[in-house]
């Protein structure tokens, strides 16, 4: 028998799907899961966990990922992206540890797929403009081509048409359309719509399971003598190189490689603008939450922006942005001349804020447009059903950005409004007074907060590893008095830094490209491997152990203690 | 079906067979290895016999150790791996059950060295949610000693011991001297103090590529608990592995070191998988390409 793995085939009846469950389907010797998320969008997956290898049929249809029964692996809806590996819950997955999927398509009451598809889903001629009733699907152990062969003996009609996959008979002004889906070289399961739909669907239904039954048992009566022909070998695809070995934390910069259509743009709360970004064929990467992304502006600014979804939301991105007149122009510049429909790059997602699962408790804290990344970590730890609680400081109501967000986190938040300095300090003392073990905070803000938090965190006994924090300005006095010598190990240049001017600053007058973005030393953009030398540290984004290693270094704002510094690039 | 054996890595090498808990003196058993329908016996007068169902002829080396009856279908080495705490005279040696899975031995060996995986297959008695951490450990491969250890294991277990309710970090070291044969040492209750650790084996009886039986048993310093309820503790964990490992796909072992996705908590179940690779093995993996 002839195996086409380019055709497209029905693989599984849409009531196969009901709510939260995962169906395993086959195709050419290929096994599928098969699922739908609570967003109705349907999955159709390779049937193994590309960790160790289990099915996902058995694995956890959470609404908007699925978990591995195995490690607790979890993949988002669409993408099949890994956003989270619970035995190392402190790292970001690499975003392409990805599960294999098919193309897919839910149309006429089946779910559609092919193994590799030379072209995209066809609607056969004659279900155009209709709306069939969907028959009890018939598995037969024989080949498919010896299927269709007795299949035209169906006693229903003449018939009409025949392809490689399918089938029409016609009675009347009624047409019955057989589909043979070749789950094995020695299975297929005959799948039939009825159009149009008959005055009386369960006597129709009856009458058709009882007839294909009949044809089932001729069929395998017919082959009862033969030996079954062997099982189509499945080839497993390689897993990129880079995943072979365990994923390295990122060093590379961002590169805004995706076009996104801002297809929403809203005011969310005085002064913050929300816009959903889309992706126009190809999906945007899995994020976690936490993550943010680079968007590039028409302006040539690079600015990076928390992404606010909730777990499996992987067909859009949506993201807050406050108006600030008195930054160089980035936010004004989405604010007023970026329009709905227009087209931006952005970055994959990036993750230096990631949120682990393994914490007795998380305690979120937000000062004002600090909100965006802990909505996305409030989403996910609800959905997962973990404990935490979220503490919302803002001057007024009207400052509550995502309210739509926060009506659905009802009775897990706090909301504090108009606070002192000092009393905010007392509030936050207060939500982290009684530290326990496996606790963790996340904390965004002003400057001015998230030291009063950290300071507070320290008092109450809270260890480092347990605080964790996302600065977006940095406010300490930089200095940039020194000067020093660079070399550049990968380049083979030695470059004078010279007081008043910064690494980055040197480095591209000397033709060397370096991505950055808040040039003061608090997002991470422009992050260097130091090879050797002592570096000054100066900015806020990298933690206490980092900055003691010397093994990193912001080169927007930090300089040299030593009389050089060599540098990984 | 089965099919029989060409490899010589895994034909020169000592399998169990049966307990002797559960040899019946004086009876023929029957059982395969390798794909080889084998009878086996012990006299009254203890002399032990292993032959081939198809041919009286051929007969097969038997070898006694740590209670259970070993044969080779090729050219064995003189010596089994040891493990010196089974001649502790305060210790017992206890078989805890066989159980078949339908998955080659080294995807079962690799679930037995897996730790990530206790808060979500074993809920409630090695593991629990939220504490899902594999925190960093050692791996060696000792080349004078042809084996696999990694130490330095620790991972939450709720109720860690009898005498308290909390969970806490219990101490593990992961032992493979053999290509189907693996040993955990976990701190014994009681026993802390002293660094001794009570023994947990398995020794795998390949039937097939992708058929095993495996032999578990523990070798316990004091035991408090019965016989009975060490074999239902055992029964309740392989149970847990049995339908996670029967859906595990490809059901070989894949040596390639693309096959499929590790991280740092798999770094035990890499360094076994290099090690089979090396030893040439073709029985039971997928080797690479």
């Amino acid at each position: 028998m002839k195996v086409d793995l380019s055709q497209w085939h029905p693989v599984a009846s849409s009531s196969d799907l009901p709510l939260r469950h995962v169906y395993q389907g086959q195709l050419w010797g290929h096994e599928l899961a098969i699922w739908r998320a609570d967003d109705g969008h349907v999955n159709v997956w390779e049937n193994r966990c590309l960790h160790r290898g289990v099915r996902l049929s058995i694995g956890l249809n959470e609404g908007s990922e699925l978990r591995c029964l195995y490690h607790g692996w979890r993949y988002a809806n669409r993408t099949a992206g890994c956003t989270y590996i619970p035995a190392h819950p402190a790292d970001a997955p690499a975003r392409t540890v990805c599960n294999n999927t098919y193309q897919c398509i839910e149309k006429y009451g089946l779910v559609w797929s092919a193994v590799a598809p030379e072209r995209s889903f066809e609607t056969p001629v004659t279900l155009t403009d209709t709306a069939p009733l969907t028959l009890r699907a018939i598995p037969i152990n024989a080949p498919s081509d010896l299927v269709q062969k007795f299949a035209t003996d169906y006693p229903y009609g003449m018939v009409t048409h025949k392809s490689d996959t399918s089938m029409t008979l016609q009675s009347g002004a009624s047409e019955l359309q057989l589909f043979f889906q070749p789950v094995d070289s020695g299975k297929t399961i005959i799948r039939g719509l009825l159009i149009p739909q008959p005055v009386d669907p369960i006597v129709a239904l009856r009458h058709h399971n009882a007839m294909m039954t009949a044809l089932r048992d001729k069929i395998e009566l017919a082959v009862s003598g033969l030996s079954p022909p062997r099982a189509i070998e499945v080839e497993f695809k390689p897993v990129a190189k880079d995943l072979a070995q365990m994923p390295n934390i990122n060093t590379a910069g961002p590169k805004v490689e995706f076009r996104a259509k801002v297809a929403k743009k809203w005011i969310t709360s005085q002064n913050v603008m929300a816009f959903r970004l889309e992706a126009f064929s190809e999906q945007f990467p899995t994020f976690q939450p936490g993550a943010h992304i680079d968007v590039s502006l028409p302006n040539g600014m690079l600015r990076q922006y928390s992404l606010t979804n909730g777990p499996g939301q992987t067909d859009h991105y949506t993201i807050g942005v406050k108006r600030d007149v008195a930054s160089r122009g980035g936010s004004i510049c989405l604010h007023d001349d970026v329009q709905e429909g227009d087209v931006i790059a952005i970055s994959a997602p990036h993750n230096n804020f990631p949120l682990r699962r393994d914490a007795v408790k998380t305690i979120l804290i937000s000062g004002g447009i600090g909100i965006t990344p802990l909505l996305s970590m409030a989403q996910a730890l609800k959905a997962q059903g973990l404990p935490f609680e979220l503490h919302i400081f803002v001057q007024t109501a009207a400052d509550l950005a995502f309210p739509e967000i926060l009506h659905d986190l009802d009775g897990l938040t706090k909301t504090y409004m108009g606070l002192s300095p000092r009393a905010t300090r007392n509030v936050i003392s207060g939500v982290l007074a009684n530290y326990v073990a496996a606790q963790h905070v996340y904390i965004c803000g002003p400057g001015v907060m998230l030291e009063a938090a950290r300071e507070a965190a320290k008092k109450c006994g809270w260890p480092d590893e347990a605080v964790h924090f996302e600065y977006f300005k940095n406010s300490k006095e930089i200095d940039y008095k020194t000067t020093f010598e660079i070399a550049l190990s990968r380049s083979a240049l030695t470059l004078q830094v010279p007081a008043g001017k910064t690494i980055l600053q040197i480095l591209r007058e000397n033709g060397i490209e370096v991505p950055s973005s808040c040039e003061q030393g608090a997002c991470g953009t422009c992050l260097m491997t130091v090879i050797g030398g002592e570096p000054d540290h100066q900015d806020v984004y990298l933690s206490t152990k980092e900055k003691a290693s010397n093994q990193k270094i912001i080169t927007c704002v930090s300089r040299s203690k030593s009389n050089q510094l060599v540098l990984d690039i | 079906m089965t099919q029989h054996c060409d490899d010589p890595v895994i034909l020169n090498q000592w399998h169990p067979l049966s307990s002797f808990n559960e040899i019946v003196v004086g009876q023929k058993h029957r059982t395969v290895l390798l794909g080889r329908s084998l009878f086996y016996q012990q006299t009254a007068q203890g002399e032990l016999f292993v032959w081939s169902c198809d041919n009286v002829s051929f007969v097969l080396p038997t070898k006694r150790a740590y209670g259970f009856l070993w044969t080779s279908l090729g050219i064995p080495p003189d010596e089994l791996f040891a493990v010196g705490e089974i001649d502790e005279p305060d210790r017992q040696n206890v078989a805890t059950g066989v159980f078949g899975v339908n998955v080659s031995f080294g995807r079962a060996i690799e679930n037995f060295l897996d730790m990530g995986h206790f808060p979500f297959v074993h809920t409630g008695i090695l593991g629990e949610e939220p504490h899902t951490e594999v925190k960093e450990y050692d791996v060696d491969v000792s080349e004078s000693r042809d084996e696999i250890m990694a130490t330095r294991c620790r991972f939450y277990q709720p109720q860690a011991s009898l005498a308290s309710e909390a969970g806490a970090d219990v101490d593990y070291i992961f032992r493979v001297p053999h290509t189907n044969c693996a040993l955990l040492y976990k701190s014994s209750p009681g026993y802390e103090a002293e660094g001794r650790m009570d023994v947990i084996y398995m020794f795998l009886q390949p039937m097939g590529p992708e058929w095993t039986r495996a032999h578990t048993g523990m070798c316990v310093i004091d035991v408090a608990n019965s016989y009975e309820s060490i074999r239902y503790f055992q029964q309740i964990i392989f149970g847990q592995d049995k339908s996670i490992l029967e859906n595990q796909f490809p059901k070989r072992l894949p040596l390639d070191s693309r096959a499929e996705t590790p991280i740092r908590a798999d770094k035990s179940a890499i360094a076994y998988r290099r090690w089979l690779a090396k030893k040439g093995l073709t029985y039971g993996v997928i080797p690479s390409i």
